[in-house]
C-alpha cells in the first residue's frame, strides 16, 4: 500500500486559486508553437491560457493588458539549477543539495525548496519562470523536481517532484588524487602509471556498484508485484521502480567524452531512459546521441574550454554542433556559482547565438524543447490554450540584456517585478 | 644586404614593424568623444587618425568596417591569470611580495581573454592578507615574454583586502587559505584587519623617518649609517608617498568605512575599493575620499558579506560621482566583461556610453593609465577591438584585437590555424603512444632501448 502513495505523490496536481482573467491585448506573440501572431491577444484564466489569437473579446470580469508594440514569450525555463536548496553558497547552513551517502533516489529536491529564497525573485525578473532544480552528490543524488518560481508554498510551486533520478556517471577520477610516480629504474617502486590503476579500480567498482543497485531496484519490484512472502517495503528502492519501468527518466551528469559514452551504455544495459546533463563534449558523441534519441541539458555556455588546446570558443558553440546534429537540447545554467546565476540564462543562449546557433532554435531550446524534454510539454513551453499561464511581455529580445520585461506571469498570476536587489535600489539611490 | 635588413626587421620586436591599418566605413564608439561612422588609422602603434574620411597611406593594410564597430581594447582592472602564486597565505602582512616574480606569459587564459576583447589586466595577489603583495599592469601581448607584457610607466600597485578573507586564515574553524599544520594567524576578524593595516602603517612611518633622518644628516655633510632596508615597509612608504596605488578588496560597507579612515587618518589614498558589493551604500563617502570602485556586474550569494550585492551597484556609484568600473576576477568572466557592461543598462539605466566607460576610459583612469589606453583618440596606443556588432548586443563578438597596433587576435585566423593543431596533436599522440609500446614490450619489464635514442 506504502508504495501506492508514493507513486500518487509522484505527479503533485497544480492547483491554483481562481484569480483575475487578464487580456493582453496588442502584442507579437511568439507562441513557439507555430508562426508568430502579429497584433495579437492572449486570454489567461484559472491559471491557464484560454485562448491565444487574433481579435480575442474580452470577458467581462477581464482585466486588460495593453500590449500594443511589445513582444510576448513563453516564460522561460532553466533545465538545471539548485534554485530553492542554496541560499549562500559558502555557508553549509543555507545548503540542501548534497545528502551523505552514494544512493539517495528517495530524496526528492522539492522536499527541501525553500519558497521564501531570495533566488527565486531575482531570477524570474529576467523572464524565467520554471526551473528544473536538482540534488547534486557523487552517484545516485535524488529526484529533479520542476518548480514554477512563485508560489505561497512547495505545494503551489512544484510541477513535478519526480521528474526524473539524478545521477553522477562515474568516472576514472585522476585529477586532485596522489599519484605515486615510481622510480622503475631503479627496481622499486610500484609499477607505472599506479595511480591510474587505482583510479580506475575505483571506477570499475563503482560501476560495477551501480549496476548491481539498478539489479536489485529489479528484484525489489518483481517481489513487491508477486507478493513475495517476504518481501519488504524499501523506501530506496521503491523510489527506483519508476525509472527501472521506464515511466521516469535518469539525468545523467557526464562531463567528458568517455562519461557520455558510459553513460549511453549504461543505458543501454539497464533498458532506462537517459537525459544527458552538463555535457560539455557532447559535440564528440554527436552522433551516438541523435542514434540513440538522447537529449541532452546543455551546462553553461559561458564556460571555460574543459583542456588548454581547445579552441578558446569551445563552449560557446556546443550547442550549435548539438543543434546541427539534430540532437534534442535545452540550456541549463547549474547555477553552482556567481557568475552562472540562473538569471542570466537568456544571456547565456544569446552567446550560443553570437557563435553560430540560430536564434529561433536558441529560443526553443529555452522554451519548448525544454519542456518537452522535462516531460511537461503538453503543459508548458509554448503558448497555447490549456496551458499553463507562464508568460512574459517585453520591449524586445528577451535574449538581450537591455530588453525589459514589462509583465510576468507565472501560473497566470501577475508577478511582482520587484525583490530585495531593488529594495535596496530605491533605497539607497535616495539616501540623501 | 637586402637579407641583412630583412635579418634585422624579423629580430626587432618593435611596433613600428606593423603595418598601418585603416578601418573603413565602421561604426566608431570613442567611449570619450561620442560615436563616428567612418575611419580610424592605427599606424607606429598608435591611433593615427580618426574621421568620416581618412586616406590610406601608402602599404596601408585596408580593412572594409561595413556593419562592423569598433572600440578601445577593454580594460579588467582586477585579474589573476598569468600568475603562478595567488596568495602568501602565512602572514596577513606580505607586502614583500610581487606579481612581477610570478608571472608565466604562456598561461592560455592571456590569449583566451584577448578573444574577449581584453588588452590590459591589472594583476593582482589573492585576499588572503590584510595587506597583500605588489601589483602590476600587463598588456595581453600574447606570444611575448613576461616582462615585453608589462605596460611600461603604469602605477605599480599593492593589493589590500578587507572582511571574510583575510580574517578566515586566522579563524581556527576557517577554511580556504591556512595550509595544512598551519597555526591560526592574526587577525580572525574585522577589528583585526583594521587594527593589521594600523600597525603596519605605523611600522611604515617610523621607517620612512629613520631615513628621513639619515638623508638630513647625509646632507648636512654627517656621518650616519644607513637603516637596514625593509622590504615588507619598502611598498608602504610608496604607498604613503603616493608612488604605488592602493587596491582594496573588500564587501560591507562598514569595512569600506573603515579603510576610508585609516587611510584618511595616515595620509594616503585608497585608488580603487575592489569588488565592494555594498559601495552602494557609502556612495558618499567614497566619493569624498575620492577612491574609485571596481566591482562586479551581477555577482552575489556566493557568502555571506555578498548577500546585499546587488546588480545596481555600478549604476547607482556612477550617478553619485564615483570613478566605477566593472572587473572579472576570474579567467571566464574576463572574456565577456562587455556584456557584463551592458548589464548596466539594465540594472539603474546607464547609457551606452556610461556602460562602455565602466570597462574602458573609467579602468583606465582607475590604473593612472588614461593618456594612454581607455577611449580612442589621436595619439593613443593602437588598442582597438574590432566587433561583427554592436559590443552591447548579445549576439556580437570580437573578430580582430589588436594592441600597440599589432595584431594580437584575428577569429579568421584563429579558425584557420584548429585544423593544423588537431593535425599536429594527434601526430604528437601517435609518437607518444608508439614510443610508449616501444618502451613497454608486453610482458616484460626489462628496459629497452629505441635504436639510436637514450635507454627509456
Amino acid at each position: 500500500m506504502r508504495y501506492l502513495v508514493l507513486l500518487v505523490c509522484a505527479i503533485i496536481r497544480v492547483t491554483v486559486a481562481s484569480g483575475q482573467t487578464y487580456l493582453i491585448r496588442g502584442a507579437n506573440i511568439h507562441t513557439m508553437a507555430g508562426p508568430d501572431i502579429q497584433n495579437g491577444s492572449v486570454l489567461i484564466r484559472d491559471g491557464r491560457i484560454a485562448g491565444v489569437g487574433h481579435n480575442l473579446a474580452a470577458p467581462k470580469d477581464a482585466k486588460l493588458i495593453d500590449a500594443r508594440g511589445l513582444q510576448v514569450y513563453p516564460g522561460m525555463i532553466d533545465a538545471g539549477t539548485e534554485i530553492g536548496l542554496v541560499e549562500v553558497n559558502a555557508v553549509r547552513e543555507t545548503e540542501d543539495t548534497d545528502e551523505l551517502g552514494r544512493y539517495n533516489p528517495q530524496l526528492v529536491a522539492l522536499t527541501a525548496v525553500n519558497p521564501s529564497s531570495e533566488h527565486i525573485p531575482v531570477t524570474r525578473v529576467n523572464g524565467i519562470t520554471t526551473v528544473a532544480t536538482m540534488p547534486e552528490g557523487q552517484l545516485i543524488s535524488g529526484q529533479v523536481s520542476l518548480i514554477h518560481l512563485d508560489g505561497w508554498t512547495t505545494r503551489d510551486m512544484g510541477i513535478k517532484a519526480r521528474a526524473a533520478l539524478h545521477i553522477r556517471m562515474p568516472f576514472i577520477q585522476t585529477e586532485g588524487r596522489r599519484v605515486f610516480v615510481p622510480d622503475n629504474e631503479s627496481g622499486g617502486g610500484a609499477e607505472p602509471g599506479a595511480g591510474f590503476a587505482n583510479a580506475k579500480r575505483d571506477f570499475d567498482k563503482q560501476m560495477s556498484d551501480l549496476n548491481d543497485f539498478f539489479e536489485s531496484a529489479r528484484r525489489y519490484k518483481l517481489a513487491r508485484d508477486t507478493k513475495a512472502p517476504d518481501f519488504k517495503p524499501d523506501l530506496r528502492l521503491e523510489a527506483m521502480v519508476p525509472v527501472i519501468e521506464g515511466a521516469e527518466p535518469v539525468l545523467v551528469t557526464a562531463i567528458r567524452e568517455r562519461e557520455i559514452r558510459d553513460a549511453i551504455a549504461f543505458a543501454d544495459k539497464q533498458r532506462v531512459k537517459i537525459i544527458l546533463c552538463e555535457a560539455p563534449e557532447a559535440w564528440k558523441v554527436a552522433k551516438e546521441i541523435k542514434a540513440h534519441d538522447i537529449p541532452v541539458i546543455l551546462g553553461p555556455v559561458l564556460a571555460l574550454p574543459l583542456d588548454e588546446d581547445d579552441p578558446y570558443d569551445r563552449a560557446f558553440t556546443t550547442a550549435a554542433d548539438l543543434d546541427k546534429a539534430g540532437i534534442r537540447f535545452a540550456f541549463a545554467t547549474l547555477t553552482g556559482s556567481a557568475s552562472l546565476s540562473s538569471r542570466n540564462l537568456p544571456y547565456q543562449a544569446a552567446q550560443a547565438v553570437a557563435f553560430g546557433l540560430p536564434h529561433d532554435d536558441a529560443l526553443k531550446a529555452l522554451t519548448r524543447n525544454a519542456a518537452e524534454i522535462w516531460g511537461i510539454g503538453n503543459q508548458a513551453g509554448t503558448i497555447e490554450e490549456g496551458k499553463f499561464a507562464d508568460i512574459i511581455v517585453t520591449d524586445g529580445d528577451p535574449l538581450e540584456t537591455r530588453t525589459r520585461i514589462h509583465d510576468l506571469f507565472i501560473n497566470g498570476k501577475l508577478v511582482d517585478l520587484n525583490n530585495r536587489q531593488k529594495d535596496l535600489y530605491d533605497k539607497y539611490i535616495n539616501r540623501p | 644586404m637586402r637579407f641583412g635588413l630583412l635579418g634585422l626587421c624579423c629580430a626587432s620586436l618593435a611596433v613600428a614593424a606593423d603595418l598601418p591599418v585603416l578601418i573603413q566605413n565602421a561604426t566608431i564608439l570613442t567611449v570619450t568623444n561620442g560615436v563616428i561612422r567612418g575611419s580610424i588609422l592605427l599606424e607606429n602603434g598608435k591611433i593615427a587618425a580618426i574621421g568620416e574620411k581618412v586616406l590610406a597611406p601608402a602599404g596601408a593594410m585596408v580593412i572594409d568596417g561595413s556593419g562592423k564597430y569598433v572600440m578601445p581594447g577593454i580594460i579588467d582592472c582586477h585579474s589573476h591569470i598569468m600568475i603562478e602564486a595567488i596568495n602568501e597565505g602565512s602572514v596577513s602582512v606580505s607586502s614583500m611580495v610581487g606579481i612581477g616574480d610570478v608571472l608565466n606569459p604562456e598561461d592560455i587564459a592571456i590569449y583566451r581573454a584577448l578573444a574577449g576583447g581584453v588588452t590590459t589586466a591589472n594583476i593582482l595577489h589573492g585576499s588572503a592578507n590584510s595587506i597583500g603583495g605588489k601589483t602590476l599592469v600587463m598588456k595581453m601581448r600574447w606570444g611575448r615574454s613576461a616582462e615585453e607584457m608589462k605596460f611600461q610607466g603604469a602605477m605599480p600597485g599593492i593589493k589590500f583586502a578587507l572582511g571574510e578573507n583575510p580574517k578566515r586564515a586566522g579563524n581556527i574553524t576557517g577554511f580556504g587559505f591556512a595550509a595544512p599544520g598551519q597555526a591560526a594567524r592574526y587577525p580572525a576578524t574585522r577589528m583585526g584587519v583594521e587594527d593589521v593595516i594600523r600597525e603596519a602603517f605605523n611600522d611604515a612611518k617610523v621607517y620612512r623617518a629613520s631615513w628621513d633622518e639619515y638623508k638630513a644628516r647625509t646632507a648636512r655633510g654627517e656621518i650616519a649609517i644607513p637603516p637596514a632596508r625593509d622590504l615588507k615597509l619598502e611598498p608602504l612608504v610608496e604607498v604613503l608617498e603616493g608612488k604605488r596605488l592602493v587596491h582594496a578588496h573588500c564587501y560591507r560597507q562598514d569595512e569600506i568605512l573603515m579603510l576610508l579612515r585609516v587611510a584618511d587618518d595616515y595620509g594616503f589614498k585608497i585608488r580603487t575599493l575592489q569588488h565592494a558589493l555594498e559601495a552602494y551604500k557609502v556612495a558618499k563617502e567614497i566619493a569624498a575620499h575620492g577612491a574609485g570602485v571596481s566591482t562586479f556586474s551581477d555577482w552575489w550569494a556566493y557568502k555571506m558579506e555578498a548577500q546585499d550585492a546587488i546588480p545596481y551597484n555600478a549604476a547607482i556609484l556612477v550617478r553619485k560621482g564615483v570613478l566605477t568600473s566593472l572587473n572579472s576576477d576570474d579567467p571566464e568572466l574576463m572574456r565577456h566583461l562587455d556584456k557584463e557592461a551592458a548589464k548596466t543598462m539594465k540594472y539603474g539605466g546607464l547609457s551606452e556610453t556610461e556602460a562602455l566607460s565602466l570597462v574602458t576610459i573609467n579602468p583606465a583612469r582607475q590604473l593612472m593609465i588614461d593618456n594612454r589606453v581607455g577611449s580612442l583618440e589621436v595619439g593613443k596606443d593602437a588598442d582597438v577591438l574590432l566587433y561583427d556588432g554592436h559590443p552591447l548586443s548579445n549576439f556580437s563578438k570580437v573578430l580582430k584585437v589588436w594592441i600597440d597596433g599589432h595584431e594580437y587576435f584575428d577569429r579568421d585566423a584563429d579558425i584557420q590555424q584548429r585544423t593544423r593543431l588537431e593535425i599536429e596533436k594527434k601526430a604528437l599522440i601517435g609518437k607518444a603512444a608508439a614510443e610508449r609500446s616501444l618502451s613497454r614490450p608486453a610482458g616484460s619489464g626489462q628496459t629497452v632501448r629505441v635504436q639510436g635514442g637514450p635507454a627509456l
